[in-house]
């Protein structure tokens, strides 16, 4: 029965369709080269050295595989990579949430018309084009310009209106250890700002896509400004959460001030340990694309896609 | 004289019909005007938040040294000076550097974009097998951070070689080590920085091109070629420019890929790097007994400066090009 059915049904790729499929293959052809070339193999390889103890001398490299010794050592002797580890994680998550929060907000305050809008979205893109590389890492890289900072930290002894109102909480002694997160946040928000630049835009680009029809069909049945966000807009670009959430996972991990990136690095430059600091970037990626698999599902379990 | 009386006839109609409806004109309008408030301070707050650095940053290199220690002075100068640019400007190299950078960028922007617009559109309008799979992989290759596999590209092009073919003639591996070519490898097979996004973008909107036009082309007797260039490019303007903007100024910025692979080109960007180490030897080569102290003032003054300079070129661009850059990402309504 089953053969026969079979053969009743045509190949999937026939004629015009299997010229069409071989066109799309010659189009893809360059990112399955690249990917193929200049990632799956260097990640192979990089994978393969972490499970090595790398020699490198006059010669060149040598391999000597030796289990899981590398991993052994990332967690259990080395004393700073765990710390690191769940430090990097939980700021991970909190700047997550809070550059998700940040972006929605400043997209639709983006979306209103107002005077000016034009000028005032070009300053909130300027972070897109200047957060990166560089220009992050002059201040953050340079010894001298780190000890001077600290050095007007120190000196400066006026107080910014969050320490006051932090002193002023503190003594009245309502939860502490939550508004110390808060307050962490609220010093960030610099940072914060500088991170979430692409993230308006996506959301900025699926508030356009939403007609105003529904708004305005929602204000006539009586809805308030505030049950039409959560009712309308929220829904309508939640499919954008999915897409924010990874960008912005991904961006933090690569940003230069990332702590675990930056020992591995150390680990690399200065004391040569290849095998152990390509099991230290295993471990990173492992946990980052776990997180970011189960968040995402989690995520696209609860998003709303309209069409 | 009439303009007045209209505007007090204006008034008492407004009072009127704010009695009329029970006070809910006038509580809508200073509610209004509250929301409108709020959203001023809010945006002028953010707004400044953002552009602050920047414009310490400009004052600051238009200080002399003495102006940083003086604590009355905050923003404006008291010794206007231009110094700090041309000392910039020389121990960057700037000249060489604009032209070397602006080169690298350009033609490597070009290629990225260009390719990734093949892959994007093979993505987004053929049907083959694997298709998900290949787009699995683009995304593996967004998420992936490049310094996973830093070491491992280092080595591979250290000791280049396709399938052991080199090897087989020449007797040697390639070192290319120092060469700008994997650099150019990387971008034309969509490796380099951020190029996964890139052909993520391009799809997205070649899907939003309504396939018909495709098909009418088709029906026409343009072949697939022929379709691509003569129907979907001109259609796709204006992502390829955001694209190829994007690419422009996040190579010009990059520190992880041009330290990698460009060491040896005169990049803008690794000079900014170097110039206040390369500063602070020239300073104690030529007066031993300047202190550390004495000099942090001077050499934070050459950063800011260098700093505005190396970010120079792509601020006018991003002026200039401003709708290029989000208008047609934010107003198209892509579907992500």
């Amino acid at each position: 029965m089953a053969k026969a059915k079979e053969k009743i049904r045509r190949p999937k790729y026939e004629g015009l369709q299997k010229k069409k499929a071989v066109a799309g293959y010659l189009f893809i052809l360059p990112f399955i080269i690249g990917f193929l070339g200049f990632m799956v193999k260097p990640l192979i390889q990089s994978f393969y050295m972490s499970i090595c103890k790398v020699v490198v001398d006059s010669t060149g490299f040598t391999f000597n595989p030796n289990g899981i010794q590398n991993y052994y050592n990332a967690f259990r002797l080395d004393i700073e990579f765990s710390r690191f580890l769940t430090e990097s994680l939980s700021n991970m998550v909190i700047n997550t949430i809070s550059v998700m929060v940040f972006s929605l907000f400043v997209a639709i305050l983006l979306n209103q018309k107002f005077k000016g809008r034009a000028f005032v979205r070009a300053i909130f893109f300027l972070p897109v084009i200047l957060s990166s590389g560089v220009i992050l890492g002059v201040e953050t890289n340079n010894a001298l310009l780190g000890d001077m900072a600290d050095m007007i930290k120190e000196n400066s002894t006026d107080f910014s209106i969050t320490d006051t109102v932090k002193v002023l909480i503190q003594t009245l002694g309502i939860g502490t250890r939550i508004f110390d997160k808060v307050f962490e946040i609220v010093d960030k928000v610099y940072d914060i700002a500088i991170a979430s630049g692409i993230q308006i835009i996506i959301f900025l680009s699926g508030l356009q896509t939403i007609s105003s029809s529904m708004y305005e069909a929602a204000s006539i049945e009586g809805c308030t400004a505030w049950e039409s966000f959560w009712k309308i807009t929220f829904p309508m670009i939640s499919s954008l959460f999915l897409v924010n959430w990874i960008y912005t996972i991904v961006d933090f991990c690569m940003h230069t001030d990332n702590q675990v990136m930056n020992k591995i690095q150390t680990e690399l430059v200065k004391n040569l340990d290849y095998g152990f600091s390509s099991a230290m970037a295993w471990i990173y990626f492992i946990i980052i694309i776990a997180f970011i698999g189960i968040s995402s599902f989690i995520i696209s379990k609860v998003v709303y896609y309209y069409d | 004289m009439t303009s007045r009386a209209e505007r007090k006839a204006k008034r008492a109609k407004f009072w009127e019909r704010n009695r009329a409806c029970g006070g809910y004109l006038l509580r809508k309008k200073i509610a209004n005007f509250f929301v409108k408030f709020c959203m001023a301070v809010l945006l002028f707050g953010m707004c400044f938040m953002i552009v602050q650095p920047l414009l310490q940053k400009i004052s600051i290199s238009l200080m002399e040294e003495q102006d940083l220690y003086n604590t009355t002075v905050i923003s404006i100068p008291e010794h206007f000076t231009t110094y700090n640019y041309e000392v910039a400007y020389k121990f960057i190299g700037y000249k060489q550097g604009l032209i070397e950078t602006v080169a690298v960028c350009l033609s490597a922007s070009i290629l990225q974009v260009a390719i990734c617009t093949l892959v994007g559109y093979g993505f987004a309008r053929f049907e083959f097998p694997l298709k998900k799979f290949w787009f699995a992989c683009v995304i593996l290759v967004i998420i992936v951070p490049p310094q996973t596999i830093s070491t491992s590209l280092h080595l591979h092009f250290r000791y280049f070689d396709i399938f052991g073919i080199i090897k087989a003639i020449t007797g040697n591996t390639l070192n290319l080590k120092g060469s700008m070519l994997p650099y150019y490898m990387l971008s034309a097979t969509c490796m380099g920085l951020k190029n996964g996004l890139y052909i993520f973008l391009i799809r997205q909107f070649f899907r939003t091109i309504p396939k018909e036009l495709e098909e009418a082309a088709y029906v026409d007797g343009a072949g697939t070629m022929r379709t691509f260039f003569r129907i979907m490019l001109p259609d796709s303007k204006p992502i390829l420019t955001s694209c190829f903007l994007f690419s422009f100024v996040w190579q010009w910025t990059d520190s992880f890929y041009t330290r990698l692979f460009l060491g040896n080109v005169h990049m803008l960007g690794l000079q900014l790097n170097a110039i206040a180490d390369r500063l602070m030897a020239y300073l104690v080569d030529k007066s031993s007994e300047m202190t550390n102290v004495a000099t942090s003032g001077f050499i934070n003054c050459i950063v800011s400066t260098a700093t505005l300079m190396v970010i120079a070129p792509v601020l006018i661009l991003y002026l200039f090009a401003q709708r290029g850059f989000v208008e047609s990402l934010s107003s198209s309504g892509i579907k992500m």
